[in-house]
């Protein structure tokens, strides 16, 4: 910006012009972290030229829970249930990851009925995390009615998961070497019964709701992310299958029994919120064939291998990554060979997810911010572990 | 006996007398509808709505109404004294005014003026300045930016509004909504949204989107500006924006009613029982929008309005004034 000088400007009027230095003319507002739309507590530093993004930065850490540190203060069975804590919508998922590297680093095998009980018990978690998420989105995007539909179908989803684990929403279900519980009788043909219902309730959001041409218009072309963007950011799970990488780690690191089922990785090469929709409703559809593949192959047999009850594990180290609703989750424990971890890590797909969003919300309107936060499916407790 | 207003000889009594029954009409329908708008809610949402506070629910707004006024006046620190509370009053008796020249019925219509409609529209164009006070005054940013957009959305979608409205007028070759009421018949065949459905289609969605209804709810959208203009407003200063929202429904479904729909006009029933029929049959539909759609960007809604709605008005009023240079 030119000084401002009188004299030339009586001279000529035309050589001082004004140029808005970087706080003038801007409005800072910070979005959270008590706001409808950022989903628990994230907080958003906004720099707004009118209703334009100039720049917004995520502010982390008012959830934070120590999981970490809790890992090294109690011993490996104590902390199971901090797993259904981290991400209370794909606690299943966490509960995985975590059994998998403790089994990984004790050596401890997995009897086969318990592999196929976590997948089933996993997928129909991540339907009911996906369901959630569906209807908060649509609440973002100021449609009230959908996350009525959503919690309909969920309810029964956790009727079934709370005959199995007794909880409704952070589970912990899993232990080293299995799952605590067999399940019922009736779990298979409950399944079955839910994969039906869902099936003949998805035509009905399409119509209704995916084929909106409001919700087309919020939705399209907004938040374009290409695959460099999310590779450079970590992005994993749908946030990366919108944008055109059929990744999934289910697939691509084949864990559990996972290679047996037979099922589609849905990819949508727009990059948009459109396709991060599209992929997470595709993926209810995947998680129902899933299922059916489960319930209707499961075995007989142990539902756990024999771990000793004090567990300590040999040193060493030993990760494991799973596929959960968000995208990769990963749990990386070290042991010194003493009854706790020696140390702890959680891998939480949100952080990177969110990590992208300072960049995909540049230059767009607020209610665009809104629509990008929404599509990229943020657990905040998971982010600040 | 139907009360007939008509019967006051001078036209101030009548006014007086007018004006206390619009008052009690605009609360007491301003409480049903509130119970109309979370049952229909409720049960679009696979939910029984109201239930435990008299038979169905039925005292509910009651109930609301009085935590509302018991609740104490709070004022943000650093807000404007005067222009924080001017704006829901603001926001309130204007449109109280616009209820005046409505005919309810033909012995119901307390102020019958030549320029009816003018003053409905002038009347309801005042709300806007309430909103922007509300924002403005309030010395919040949500509140700011749902000012802004009030003002850009006002100054939108009067335009296509004001020509739908003239469409008709010029068809009736009257601005009174009596006028125009009895000019059309008791038959559907015989209404003005019937013979002209372009400007009623146009009229409906500009009046959802001038009384901010959802999907046009932009200047309180709720994810995105928390509650937008009224984000500070607590108790009763919440609970006459939350009322002048109700009532301005009314107001627009009641001139949708009189200017496309044949106003009190039906077979068998009497006048004012038709009117309110055709009142809420508008105001339901406005209901179920709001709970079935997203809502829309800001940009896509000034599109809507400035590339299509006002265009779309434009051709129908040179369409109306065609017709009526031939049929005239």
């Amino acid at each position: 910006m030119q000084a401002f000088d009188p004299k030339t400007l009586a001279q000529d009027p035309t050589s001082v012009r004004f140029e808005p230095g970087p706080t003038e003319d801007k409005l800072i507002l910070s979005m959270g972290p008590q706001h409808p739309s950022t989903h628990g507590v994230l907080r958003i530093l906004l720099e707004l030229d009118g209703e334009y993004i100039v720049r917004a930065e995520p502010v982390l850490g008012y959830v934070h829970r120590m999981h970490e540190w809790m890992g090294q203060e109690k011993t490996y069975f104590q902390f199971m249930p901090n797993m259904g804590r981290v991400d209370y919508l794909h606690a299943m998922a966490w509960n995985w990851a975590y059994a998998g590297s403790v089994e990984r680093l004790a050596g401890i095998e997995v009897p086969e009925r318990a592999e196929y009980i976590r997948v089933a018990v996993t997928e129909l978690n991540r339907i009911s995390s996906h369901l959630l998420w569906w209807g908060a989105y649509l609440l973002d995007l100021g449609a009230f009615t959908p996350i009525m539909y959503a919690f309909d179908d969920r309810e029964f989803l956790l009727d079934i998961l709370q005959a199995v684990t007794g909880s409704r929403l952070t589970y912990s279900y899993f232990t080293f070497g299995g799952v605590y519980n067999d399940v019922p009788e009736d779990f298979p043909k409950r399944c079955l019964d839910f994969v039906k219902l869902l099936r003949s309730r998805l035509p009905m959001y399409r119509d209704l709701v995916t084929d909106n041409v409001i919700l087309r218009g919020r939705c399209e072309g907004i938040g374009e992310m290409d695959v460099e963007l999310a590779r450079r950011y970590g992005a994993t799970g749908p946030v990366l299958r919108g944008s055109g990488a059929a990744v999934d780690t289910r697939r691509a690191e084949p864990y559990s029994v996972y290679p047996r089922f037979d099922f589609p990785i849905p990819s949508y090469p727009q990059g948009d919120a459109m396709a991060r929709y599209m992929v997470r409703m595709d993926e209810l559809e995947t998680s129902c064939s899933i299922i059916e593949q489960a319930v209707s192959t499961m075995p007989g047999g142990p539902i756990a291998a024999k771990a000793p009850k004090t567990l300590k594990p040999p040193k060493g180290e030993a990760c494991y990554a799973v596929e959960g609703a968000r995208g990769k989750i990963l749990v990386h424990v070290r042991s010194d060979g003493g009854p706790k971890p020696y140390r702890v890590k959680l891998r939480a797909p949100g952080f990177s997810n969110l990590s992208v969003f300072a960049e995909l919300a540049r230059g767009t309107l607020l209610a665009d911010a809104v629509s990008i936060l929404g599509s990229l499916d943020l657990v905040i407790p998971e982010i600040d572990r | 006996m139907t009360p007939d207003l008509m019967s006051f000889d001078h036209p101030l009594t009548r006014l007086v007398v007018g004006l206390l029954c619009v008052f009690a009409f605009v609360g007491l329908n301003g409480l049903v509808l509130v119970w109309v708008e979370r049952k229909v809610a409720g049960h679009v949402q696979l939910r029984p709505g109201p239930l435990h506070v008299g038979p169905y629910g039925l005292l509910q707004p009651i109930v609301d109404a009085v935590k509302l006024i018991g609740k104490q006046l709070a004022m943000p620190a650093g807000a404007d004294k005067y222009l924080y509370w001017a704006a829901p009053l603001l926001a309130f008796a204007p449109v109280t005014v616009c209820f005046l020249p409505l005919p309810f019925d033909p012995a119901l219509a307390p102020m019958r003026l030549n320029t009816g409609l003018v003053l409905i529209l002038a009347f309801s164009g005042l709300g806007v300045l309430s909103l922007i006070l509300a924002g403005w005054g309030s010395n919040n940013k949500w509140g700011l930016l749902g000012a802004a957009r009030s003002v850009a959305q006002s100054v939108a979608y009067e335009v296509p509004l004001l020509l739908s409205v003239m469409a008709v007028a010029l068809t009736a070759g009257s601005l009174d909504l009596y006028e125009i009421t009895t000019q059309q018949g008791a038959w559907p065949w015989q209404w003005y949204g019937v013979k002209n459905p372009l400007a009623f289609f146009i009229f409906l969605v500009c009046a959802v989107a001038e009384t901010n209804r959802a999907p046009f709810d932009l200047p309180e959208a709720e994810s995105e500006l928390t509650a937008g203009f009224h984000t500070e407003y607590s108790g009763m200063g919440f609970g006459l924006f939350f009322l002048a929202e109700y009532a301005s429904m009314i107001v627009v479904s009641g001139v949708a009613a009189a200017l496309f729909l044949g106003g009190w006009q039906g077979p068998f029933l009497p006048g004012i029982l038709w009117f309110l029929v055709k009142v809420y049959a508008i105001l339901l539909l406005m209901i179920w929008m709001r709970w079935t759609y997203p809502r829309v960007r800001f940009d896509q809604l000034l599109n809507l309005s400035w590339k299509w709605l006002t265009p779309l008005a434009l051709i129908d009023l040179v369409l109306v004034v065609i017709v009526a240079g031939f049929g005239g």
